[in-house]
């Protein structure tokens, strides 16, 4: 266990490590800094530069950005002036995280059960109806649906808000435009995987021994294909991540998604990056928690 | 003997409706057994011989449906219990283990918690004294250390293990009837015959009949007292274990018998298997099941399936082959 | 005791088992023994079939497949054929006819500018499908090499290598794209100034082949790792075949289906990919379009002009379920498993 988890924080140090120096390099590959689309007098311009040190050597950059993410710093907004890229962060994070949340609960408390009646109604109407679905839902993009369901229920039958967070219902669109992929997924993947279950030889067993069809079908069976179901929580945090960038931009959220795209397009270097490697660290910690989940759920994997 | 058998099963049907066709698994199987009895069953793999349990415990997978016959269970009619109350008789009065010890148990659960839902389910120990049972129940079946292992789980444990304690967790509620089916066959020989003298003890200190269903000749004589031979769905024999070994009537039954290599034949004797394949049993013949593999194939063999014939009416020896027309003492003119 | 028909038949009666009343006149021609060539019933055999004949066979039966293989064939036709039989120019702005709604002349309306949306539409499904396309085929071509090398030779290297790919594996993919492709714009565009598919669609190719070839790698590798056991190794060694002969000629062709498909569902996810940077504002510039960048600056319109959207999704949607269902279709066929 101590062998794995060294493994682990190890490959994940690394591959923040690299992260950062890949998003430091290519940022300062774009020529012309973040002040081009203002017009500065070359005086004014090279204050700023000493200001954010930019015009030193590249090299000495990095180190120095590297010397300020151990402490914790990741530097200050450029664009917007006063505040640092730690307090941008915590102001808008926290927004994205609970649409991001709901949307995650919507698809694993909505996507497992479908997915077990599917299975065990199989070949049935039922089973037809949510697979169609589920088909459909998995090859339509999550900015697609926004869209259509900001038009839908925001526009033409105006029953839901179309913007911002200000009230419990103004939560449903985004996080159902979110959830609605991953949704699909886990319900065909729980379907497939109960269905092998099913066919499994202690499902026998545990009808040999008189167990109720309940308890053979919500115990035995559906711990044993909850598992792929866990294995899939990675990229689904994933997905709802970086699918909110578009979503919240659709939905007009102050969330941190839709500030990173601002910040891309108004070149806010430190804002980029910081966002950057705070998003990658949040997917490879999730990941890690997911796989320690897995360890839980599934006594035969050694680690 | 005129005490009711415990269980009795007449003219028992089953099929698979796939949709390639009608697989007839089971054609007309009848057979009684009595308390405290051990029955083989032999057959190939397609003979029908797990079906027939299946379909006796009622948990026959989907598309198998049992289309016609009786069962009787210990004075019930299975086949007109409900769900509910058939659940009630598995785990308790009837119980099963199945052939692969690795794959027939839950591999999340641990191996204490498999045990006690069959105790709770029957009995209504609580989760301590179930718990205890469990530990009792272990130490039966010869599993050493079993406080230790029922905080397992089935992956840490040997196949030899596994079988025991399924054979543990079947025995638990002190079943009337227990089914084995093929329970050494994935086993390695020397834990075949630990598992055996298990059986043989539960056999002599319960007092639960059982059905062991095998294609190994081998364990039936250790075990059985009566014998079933199972071809295409159908019965071909039925006789006490020494009929079968020393006066087997049907042609199958005699060339299972001699595919045997014995220990004191020659290192270079050639085997005699069977000849032929298993027969299609979505393309039943209208004669006998296995005339197209028999050396003694009449013509009367091709156009209808002989009915059991009597043998043996005290040791109850039955044969259905068309050469047993003849009876005890008479001759036949050709 | 002679036995002649009558009492034969009243013995049978009388020894028989059943319960139900059994009884049969027996000819003695019945007991005649039949000889071994006669025994057998008709078996019909089924002819022997090669393998891609069942894979063909399998498919053919898929219905879905193979109407998801025809969507996809008539949105090509639709894409690339298309625009030759329109009167317009996809860049061609009409004056006068800004944002109409579907009207005979202008099948999909217009949009802001008064360009024809039927056109757009055609070009924009052009260029998805293109760019789904081509990066499959880089993320084949990459991830084929890098995992056929490390599968077969195995060892340090093959260890080395895959540690790379893990690493690779666990960048948040999305977000090393759009680093990628900010960042390569520039660069990108002093490189090809005159590209009429925009710099955010070459560095898509770009990003692409560094990131999304770690699975197909996988993949190549455990086939490559499958084969080096099986004979054809053994044989082609000790006909003294180089080594780069033995992966070129006998390895890789062997694992085709099962690669293909895979490759294959790389089609949809380079289509999402770029209708979702089109969304964040990297598409190709105009007047060039995608179907992802179309749907994206129909958003601002969406009030009062939503067949501005609705004809782009409706591709952006239609495409990647085709490639969904026939890459399903396709797996199935080629690796069936009882499916009940």
């Amino acid at each position: 266990m101590v062998r794995f988890l060294s493994r682990r924080i190890v490959s994940m140090i690394l591959a923040i490590f690299v992260v950062i120096t890949l998003t430091f390099f290519l940022m300062n590959l774009v020529p012309g800094g973040p002040f081009n689309t203002e017009k500065l007098s070359p005086k004014a311009a090279a204050i700023l530069e000493n200001k954010y040190g930019l015009n030193q050597p590249l090299l000495k950059q990095y180190t120095d950005y590297l010397g300020d993410l151990l402490r914790g710093d990741l530097g200050v907004s450029i664009k917007k002036v006063g505040y640092t890229v730690n307090e941008l962060i915590a102001e808008k994070f926290p927004v994205s995280a609970s649409v991001g949340g709901i949307a995650i609960c919507i698809a694993v408390i909505l996507g497992i059960p479908a997915g077990v009646i599917a299975a065990m109604k199989r070949n049935t109407v039922i089973d037809r109806i949510i697979m169609f679905i589920c088909t459909l839902g998995v090859s339509v993009p999550s900015f697609i649906v926004a869209t259509l369901l900001l038009y839908v229920f925001g526009i033409k039958l105006a029953i839901l808000p179309t913007m911002r967070l200000n009230s419990a219902a103004s939560y449903i669109m985004p996080a159902v435009a979110l959830s609605l992929s991953p949704l699909c997924y886990i319900t065909r993947l729980t379907r497939s995987s109960m269905m092998e279950a099913m066919e499994q030889d202690y499902i026998k067993t545990a009808q040999a021994k008189g167990l109720s069809r309940l308890t053979v079908i919500g115990k035995h069976a559906l711990r044993n294909s909850v598992i792929p179901v866990i294995t899939y929580l990675g990229p689904l945090t994933a997905a709802i991540l970086t699918g909110g960038f578009v979503v919240e931009n659709i939905f007009s959220i102050p969330g941190l998604g839709k500030y990173f795209v601002e910040s891309i397009s108004n070149r806010d270097y430190p804002m980029i990056m910081g966002t950057t490697i705070f998003f990658a660290l949040l997917l490879l910690v999730l990941n890690f928690i997911v796989d320690l989940l897995y360890k839980v759920v599934d006594p035969r994997i050694k680690y | 003997m005129t005490k009711t058998p415990l269980l009795t099963i007449n003219d028992l049907h089953v099929s698979f409706f796939t949709p390639a066709g009608e697989v007839k698994a089971v054609n007309g199987l009848s057979y009684t057994l009595g308390e405290k009895e051990v029955l083989g069953i032999v057959g190939e793999s397609g003979s029908g011989k797990s079906v027939s349990a299946y379909a006796l415990m009622r948990i026959l997978q989907h598309p198998g449906k049992v289309t016609g016959g009786s069962i009787d269970f210990a004075g019930k009619a299975i086949n007109t219990l409900s769900e509910k109350e058939m659940q009630v008789i598995r785990g308790k009065d009837m119980a099963m283990i199945f052939q692969d010890p690795m794959t027939s148990l839950n591999p999340v659960f641990t191996i204490g918690s498999q045990l006690r839902e069959t105790i709770m389910k029957h009995t209504d120990l609580n989760r301590a004294q179930a718990t205890a049972r469990a530990i009792e129940m272990l130490e039966q079946v010869g599993i050493n250390n079993p406080e230790h292992r029922i905080k397992q789980y089935p992956h840490e444990l040997s196949g030899g293990m596994r079988q025991r304690i399924m054979i543990a967790m079947a025995m638990s509620c002190k079943p009337k009837l227990l089914i084995a089916d093929e329970p050494t066959t994935a086993l390695d020989v020397t834990i075949q015959a630990q598992i055996m003298d298990l059986m043989n003890t539960l056999r002599n200190e319960t007092d639960s009949s059982i059905i062991m269903i095998t294609h190994d000749l081998g364990v039936i004589s250790e075990i059985c007292d009566n014998v079933l031979i199972m071809y295409g769905g159908r019965v071909v024999e039925y006789g006490n274990v020494d009929d079968i070994f020393y006066r087997s009537a049907h042609p199958y039954t005699k060339g299972l018998l001699n595919c045997l290599p014995r220990l004191d034949d020659d290192e270079d004797i050639m085997l005699t298997p069977i000849e032929g394949t298993p027969v299609d049993l979505m393309e039943l013949p209208k004669g006998c099941t296995f005339a197209a593999r028999c050396d003694s194939c009449m013509r009367i063999c091709l156009k209808q399936s002989p009915p059991e014939f009597i043998l043996d009416e005290e040791s109850n020896h039955v044969v259905s082959c068309w050469l047993h027309t003849v009876p005890k003492g008479g001759e036949y003119n050709e | 005791m002679k036995m002649n028909s009558d009492n034969f038949d009243k013995t049978l009666t009388k020894i028989l088992k059943y319960t139900k009343p059994f009884s049969i006149r027996l000819a003695p021609d019945d007991m005649l023994s039949v000889p071994p060539e006669e025994r057998q019933s008709d078996v019909t055999l089924r002819p022997p079939s090669t393998y891609w004949k069942d894979v063909f066979r399998r498919f053919s039966r898929n219905k879905v497949a193979i109407v998801s293989l025809i969507v996809i064939i008539l949105i090509a036709l639709f894409a690339f054929v298309g625009p030759y039989f329109s009167p317009y120019n996809y860049a061609q702005q009409i004056r006068g006819s800004e944002r109409l709604s579907p009207c005979f002349a202008h099948p999909f309306g217009t949009d802001a500018l008064g360009r024809d949306m039927l056109v757009r539409v055609m070009i924009g499904t052009r260029l998805s499908l293109t760019i789904g396309v081509f990066c499959a085929a880089i993320v084949l071509l990459v991830g084929s090499i890098y995992g056929a090398i490390s599968g077969y030779y195995g060892g340090m290297t093959d260890n080395i290598m895959m540690r790379i790919a893990d690493v690779i594996y666990s960048l948040p993919t999305v977000l090393v794209i759009i680093i990628l492709q900010i960042s390569l714009d520039q660069p990108l565009r002093e490189l090809f100034p005159n590209s009429r598919l925009g710099t955010s669609v070459i560095s898509i190719f770009i990003a692409f082949a560094l990131v999304y070839w770690v699975d197909m790698a996988r993949m190549v590798r455990s086939q490559v790792l499958l084969l080096k056991q099986n004979e054809y190794v053994t044989a082609a060694k000790a006909m003294g075949a180089s080594d780069t002969r033995i992966i070129s000629r006998h390895l890789i062709p062997n694992s085709i289906a099962t690669i293909t498909v895979s490759a294959l569902f790389q089609v949809p996810t380079a289509i999402f990919l770029e209708a979702f940077l089109s969304f964040l504002g990297l598409g190709p510039s105009a007047p060039m379009a995608s179907l992802g960048s179309l749907a994206s600056s129909a958003l601002s319109g969406i009030q009062s002009y939503p067949y501005q959207l609705f004809f782009p999704a409706l591709f952006i949607c239609l495409l990647v379920l085709a490639f969904n269902q026939f890459g399903d279709g396709l797996r199935d066929a080629i690796d069936p498993r009882m499916k009940n």
